[in-house]
């Protein structure tokens, strides 16, 4: 049987390590190639071409970018602080990839006899016969998610200088004010499902070929849930952090070369972050036709639905002005929240009810 | 107000024009169509082998830039002719005054728009130069 350690043998964690790789890569590559699409599905949008030099229709855009960044200097404004001006970006970009631990991007399949849930997090116990994950995935993604903005901050307030700090701190109350709608949107979705556990989740919206989804359920949940996530991980036409026309470059501002391009990637792994999540809890994860005969299936739907998502986030971008910062405020705390609260009182007494 | 019926349409439009043709123009590898009139680089016409000009000081007079230099001389049979014709481009306007002054079609205007040189020295066109283009 080989070398066993804990009771398991060493393919079961070479498979686990491989999965693991192979998820990481690919959110990767799609972080990379997400700034590639958006440039060219805006540009379209505006009737013009996008990156068109760099490879056939410049699809090498994502790397020349990368190594033209790489390559930049590095600068430290003499006032800013060290430590944290350097560590700000890291604190920024690890929660936005982390998050990915806990989401389900497809069922479970079967590699050399032995069942891997294709979850990061997460394990398949052969006596009991079922996948054990992370049972309260969603307070730890909410968690993650708003770790990210100590990034920010902490990157406004170590620069040194009024632009950055003012971002940092729009960042900030941006965050406390649409994390609150957000998350009262989500439990509206656990009134339903009973579980904080991703993987139940997706399993109790596999029946009626789509139609069990939580978005027919709770529409408003995830109407609302989607648009905050936008403001949370600071897109236009929440992008008030970086509003260029007011802050120059926000909390980015006197950050240059590989850690400005950290906080791109943070920019981009959290919206692939966030539209998977709303993947998982409203458009039914990685379900789809046939994912029972051919369990690799459900990787594909996962990823179709998360590109659909970013292109409607892209297709957004390209749609709306910026929001004023009052209005942001009066969007958040006036219209979201008290939807979000009447959401679940509606859907406790509906709930209770039925 | 419905906030949302705005949106939706803003939506509709720019989704729409993802399917138009884009406007771009590839610029080196794609040129761009020059109008039959447009007022580029300057050029001096060419009748029997030699440059038309009179050296008659009619477009440095007119020019409002004050760009042309004409200095006139004296050929073997005693006919008027420019020694110097010289255009300084940075200081050209591109109004074409110069050529709607010349009373012998001396001068006239090309579509030629690509006009960038690594020198200061190098916008001044000499005659030579601007007899060139054909």
């Amino acid at each position: 049987m080989g070398i066993e350690i804990l009771g398991l043998p060493m393919m079961y964690y070479i498979a686990m390590v491989a999965k693991v790789l192979v998820a990481f890569v690919f959110v990767l590559l799609t972080v990379a190639y997400a700034t590639y699409a958006e440039r060219k599905i805006i540009g379209h949008m505006q009737v013009r071409l996008g990156p068109m030099r760099t490879g056939w229709h410049g699809l090498l855009q994502p790397i020349a970018d990368g190594v033209k960044l790489f390559f930049k200097e590095e600068i430290i404004p003499s006032q800013a602080s060290t430590f944290a001006f350097l560590v700000a970006p890291l604190i920024a970009l690890i929660p936005a990839f982390i998050t990915f631990a806990v989401i389900p991007f497809g069922g479970v399949i079967e590699v050399a006899g032995y069942k891997i849930p294709l979850q990061i997090a997460a394990y398949y116990d052969t006596t009991a016969g079922q996948v054990f994950d992370v049972n309260v995935g969603v307070l730890y993604i909410l968690a993650m998610s708003s770790l990210g903005v100590y990034g920010i901050v902490l990157a406004g307030w170590a620069s040194n200088s009024k632009y950055s700090l003012m971002g940092g701190l729009r960042a900030s109350a941006q965050m406390i004010s649409y994390e609150l709608a957000a998350g009262l949107s989500i439990i509206s979705v656990f009134m339903l499902s009973g579980t904080l556990s991703l993987t139940k989740i997706v399993e109790l919206q596999s029946g009626m070929g789509g139609f069990e989804w939580y978005l027919f359920k709770q529409p408003l949940a995830a109407f609302i849930f989607f648009i905050c996530s936008l403001a949370e991980i600071n897109r236009t036409p929440f992008d008030l952090p970086e509003a260029e026309t007011e802050l120059v470059s926000g909390f980015c501002t006197e950050y240059s070369s590989m850690k400005y391009a950290m906080f791109f990637m943070a920019e981009y792994a959290n919206m692939v972050t966030v539209c998977a999540l709303t993947v998982t809890l409203f458009l039914g994860g990685w379900n789809g036709p046939l994912t029972a005969a051919m369990p690799l299936l459900g990787p594909v739907y996962f990823v179709a639905k998360v590109y659909f998502l970013m292109f409607v986030c892209m297709w957004i971008r390209a749609t709306l002005p910026r929001y004023r910062y009052d209005q942001l405020m009066h969007l958040g705390w006036k219209v979201f929240i008290p939807i979000a609260l009447v959401n679940i009182v509606v859907t406790g007494i509906i709930g209770y009810f039925i | 107000m419905n906030p949302i019926t705005p949106i939706i349409n803003g939506m509709a439009i720019t989704f729409k024009h993802m399917f138009l043709k884009p406007v771009t123009l590839q610029y080196p590898t794609e040129r761009p169509k020059v109008a039959a009139r447009f007022r580029g680089l300057h050029a001096l016409n060419v009748s029997h082998d030699k440059a038309k000009c009179v050296a008659c000081y009619l477009c440095p007079t007119v020019c409002p830039a004050k760009c042309i230099t004409v200095e006139a001389g004296e050929d073997a049979n005693h006919d008027k002719f420019a020694t110097v014709y010289e255009i300084d481009m940075l200081r050209c306007i591109f109004c074409g005054y110069c050529v709607e002054a010349c009373p012998v079609d001396a001068v006239r205007m090309t579509g030629e728009f690509e006009l960038a040189n690594y020198d200061r020295k190098d916008f001044i066109y000499s005659k030579e130069r601007l007899l060139e283009k054909k």
